[in-house]
């Protein structure tokens, strides 16, 4: 019996593959942060709607989640024109869009639930020139990627680097082209920029987890009396 | 075995304890699920207020938009129909417009903020078909008494160029005026109140 | 005597529906065994989350648009624009796995205690039909939100038909009503979603139910409480389900609520396997997800699916893995019930069970490599070893004597005290909140390592003794 348990179990670590792929780098995600949120937004506004769409959301539950007032969003973070009600929709046409990049760029209000913010944050920073591709640059987390990197001109222009090393070859990405940012404030916004994402992905999150506490108290208070109430009929069974 | 009569005063008690926290539980939990059937965020999206134009409307001419899925009249009435709308009250079931909805702004003779601009809900108070627009005098479908108005054609309820509801027709009040405001000179905004007054 | 209005119209409908008889004799004066443990929480808990999804069900619908085009932004919309919508999602969507860890832990019971022998046969079967019943629910529900699992595990598994010979293609095309998984396919699976498995599911609880309060219900050690009566006919070891089991269930169903509110309010996609990455992506026809994997409730059929190389063979394997449920009444040679009074050779068979069921559910989550589907066949072989070879390990059995009364066992609530105390140590108080709530002992307890590791140890010693 023991040694069965033992070789089956053994068998079993034989099974799971450990997968090659890359390191993520870790996203500090905080949706308390409030005014990071706001940057994140105006960094997406600024950077990603020219392409992509957040279309499950309104600029109402923005301004809303955040506690600021609509005029607000709609002067400094939305784009001219926006009503407050209105989807956050990308001008961006699905006919030029495939005839640019060969497949519309997806829409994002879900991608920090389905790729995780950990991925989407070493996604951003991870662009590297490779002049085989026909934006010129390729993606170390996601290779051959059809997105053109929005933050060149911000991040500056990084090169894969490979050496040798006594482990075998090891890439690094280095930064071949400073850009405007330095790479520390270049990462707040790329951070900034997750965060937004991944309270996208689901406006409620904070509320239900403040909510959550609350529910549980109850319930535990309905068990506890519950509980008493079954010792007390149950005082009766031998 | 099961003994009788072993501290029921705990166990009613705790019952009623267990029955009252359990009926607070199910309300707490009936909230959200009734509260669903409210109308979402996109109901109130497609709710929210319309602007309007009216830099090219035409003397006589009327407009119609929609607001909340409903049909909105602006009306620009010529000189003589504000005067018609004077000789009228006796034939009115509520010329005072004491009975009827709309925004204190619009709480005149004239029903409107403006005398020249006229805006209502084109849904007849009788059971909300929408009424056409008669603007000409005494055709013969309608005789003599019709100085210009809205006829229902549902049930045949008669109001006047400032939605007043006649006397001996279905309908009980004057039509509803909704709320709006003027952005500018040539601007409305239907569905937002006045500032500073009540809607 | 004088009665009030609500008395005599009470009694007006007493006169004309049997409601005091039902409660009588399904309730009041049912009697039960009265050792059920903790074992025996599940049935009322399926019950209760059966009702949960029906309710958040209905709801659902009022804003759900089961067509391609507008399905997976339809969930959307309910989870950000519908008032409540997002709780509402989370508890059908939370429901549907605590349904499944509900029925397995119910079915388990009965596998521990003999609940599907001799004169339970039938409820047994009512059971299996209704987990057929409740596995079908689960697909077509998972493919209405449209996303990129629901699309391709539906594709997957609806092909399968077509491995059935002669009639598999024209099957296959007759289920989906499309050469593809379409919006022919949606609209189907969510017509039958909505009414007609439900009804299905509720009809069959009905005789599930009925069946079983008219052989009694079967208890922890296995013995027949009606064998011993009173003088008034009342079983010695039963006691009325109600007020007695009502009262515990619902204490039941307290500490189920608990589990269910954490995970709806703190983590309702249970790291993607509850509410799965990639069926936040809409469904894409063109293209297939990297791992396509079925909800972990069915991975453990789906491995065995994977696990025999030819397509048809695997879909008569996943098959079988649930036929050969049905006939256990038939394959278990044994008359003792109980698992406390059966031979060694049953528990460590049922111990071999579990534990392929559970290595199976895990290789239904991961890629089939090679080595994976090697590890895959040979517990495929122990589930089936389990049921087929049942009726020659169960008849040459070392069965106990079984006893002819109900026998005590602490249940947990008596032994959680003195297995706390153990596991931890008295240290100084070092609560920095001064308050006569935090300075009783129990503030002032920490982890004790080593008592962990003796309660540990003990009880795998316990586990691995069992198993003589």
């Amino acid at each position: 019996m023991k040694n069965f348990l033992t070789v089956s179990l053994l068998m079993l670590s034989l099974a799971v593959n450990a997968s090659e792929s890359v390191k993520l780098d870790h996203a500090d995600i905080d949706l308390t942060d409030k005014v990071s949120l706001l940057r994140g937004a105006k960094h997406f506004v600024t950077n990603c709607l020219g392409c992509h769409s957040i279309k499950h959301i309104r600029y109402l539950r923005i301004a809303k989640d955040m506690e600021v007032d609509e005029k607000l969003i709609l002067n400094d973070i939305a784009p001219l024109g926006a009503g407050i009600y209105d989807q956050i929709h990308s001008a961006m046409n699905k006919h030029d869009a495939e005839k640019w990049f060969g497949i519309q760029p997806p829409d994002l209000s879900l991608v920090a639930r389905s790729r995780g913010a950990d991925w989407l944050y070493s996604y951003l920073k991870s662009y590297y020139t490779d002049s085989k591709r026909p934006f010129g640059v390729n993606n170390r987390i996601f290779q051959d990627t059809a997105m053109p990197n929005p933050f060149w001109k911000l991040q500056g222009e990084q090169e894969a680097v490979t050496r040798k090393t006594i482990y075998g070859d090891h890439t690094e990405l280095e930064i071949e082209e400073p850009g405007t940012l330095s790479e520390k404030e270049f990462d707040l916004m790329v951070n900034d920029l997750v965060n937004f994402l991944v309270y996208v992905g689901e406006p409620v999150q904070l509320e239900r987890r403040q909510m959550g506490k609350y529910v549980l108290l109850f319930l535990s208070i309905f068990f506890v009396i519950g509980y008493l109430l079954k010792k007390e009929y149950w005082k009766d069974i031998h | 075995m099961i003994n009788e009569g072993v501290d029921n005063s705990k166990r009613q008690f705790l019952t009623s304890a267990l029955t009252v926290v359990g009926a607070v539980g199910t309300g707490f939990l009936a909230v959200p699920f009734l509260a669903q059937m409210q109308p979402s965020v996109k109901a109130m999206a497609a709710g929210a207020p319309v602007e309007v134009d009216i830099s090219k409307m035409e003397t006589g001419q009327m407009i119609r938009v929609a607001w909340r899925g409903k049909p909105v009249w602006i009306l620009n009435r010529t000189p003589e129909v504000l005067e018609t709308l004077k000789t009228l009250d006796s034939k009115l079931r509520d010329p005072q417009s004491l009975e009827s909805m709309q925004p204190a702004s619009s709480k005149n003779p004239g029903r409107s903020i403006k005398p020249e601009v006229f805006v209502a809900v084109g849904l007849c108070t009788h059971l909300g078909c929408s009424p056409t627009f008669r603007p000409e005098i005494a055709p013969s479908d309608l005789g003599e008494g019709w100085k210009g108005g809205f006829f229902c054609p549902c049930h045949g309820s008669w109001f006047d160029l400032a939605g007043r509801v006649f006397q001996g027709v279905p309908a009980p009040t004057n039509l509803e005026i909704p709320p709006y405001r003027y952005v500018s000179d040539t601007q409305l905004i239907i569905g937002e109140p006045e500032e500073g007054k009540n809607a | 005597m004088k009665t009030n209005w609500f008395t005599s119209s009470g009694n007006w409908v007493l006169d004309r529906f049997p409601l005091t008889k039902l409660w009588n004799d399904h309730m009041a004066h049912y009697y039960a065994p009265k050792n059920f443990n903790f074992w025996y929480f599940f049935g009322s808990l399926a019950l209760l989350v059966l009702v949960n999804q029906f309710v958040t069900g209905i709801l659902l619908t009022m804003n759900y648009k089961p067509d391609a085009k507008l399905a997976f932004d339809s969930v959307e919309y309910i989870m950000r624009d519908v008032h409540w919508g997002w709780l509402i999602r989370y508890m059908h969507s939370t429901g549907a796995s605590a349904f499944f860890i509900v029925i397995y832990l119910h079915m388990f019971r009965s596998l521990m205690y003999g609940s599907f022998k001799h004169p339970r046969e039938l409820v047994w079967i009512f059971g299996m039909l209704l987990f057929v019943a409740l596995m079908a629910e689960a697909f077509m529900g998972y493919l209405l939100p449209w996303g990129q699992m629901s699309y391709w595990g539906a594709q997957v598994i609806i092909s399968l038909f077509s491995a059935i010979p002669v009639i598999g293609e024209e099957l296959s095309l007759w289920v989906r009503g499309d050469y593809v998984v379409s919006d022919a396919t949606l609209n189907r699976f969510f017509a039958f979603h909505v009414i007609s498995v439900p009804l299905v599911l509720v009809m069959l609880v009905f005789l599930h139910i009925v069946a079983l309060h008219e052989v009694g219900s079967n208890n922890p050690d296995g013995i027949d409480i009606k064998k011993y009566k009173n003088e008034k006919g009342i079983p010695l070891d039963g006691i009325p389900f109600h007020p007695y089991y009502t009262v515990k269930d619902i204490a039941g169903v307290g500490v189920f609520l608990i589990f269910f509110a954490t995970i709806i309010f703190y983590m309702p996609e249970m790291g993607g396997y509850f509410l799965e990455h990639a069926n936040f992506i809409p469904a894409d026809p063109l293209k297939t997800p990297e791992h396509i994997a079925p909800v972990w409730y069915f991975t453990p059929f789906y491995a065995i699916l994977r696990a025999i190389p030819d397509k048809f063979a695997g879909v008569i394997g996943m098959g079988g893995a649930i036929v050969v449920l049905f006939l256990l009444p038939w394959l278990d040679r044994n008359p003792v019930r109980s698992i406390r009074y059966r031979g060694g050779i049953y528990k460590k068979a049922l111990l071999m069970f579990v534990i392929s069921f559970l290595v199976l559910g895990y290789l239904g989550t991961q890629p089939a490599t090679p080595s994976a589907t090697i590890v895959a066949r040979i517990f495929t072989a122990i589930y089936f070893g389990f049921f087929l070879l049942m009726p020659i390990y169960t008849r040459w059995e070392k069965t106990k004597p079984v006893p002819t009364r109900t026998t005590e066992h602490h249940s947990i609530d008596e032994q959680l005290p003195a297995l706390l105390e153990e596991i931890t140590e008295l240290k100084p108080a070092t609560s920095e909140i001064d308050h006569v709530v935090f300075r009783s002992s129990f503030f002032s307890r920490r982890p004790n390592p080593t008592g962990i590791r003796h309660v540990l140890t003990r009880f795998a010693k316990k586990l691995v003794e069992s198993l003589d």
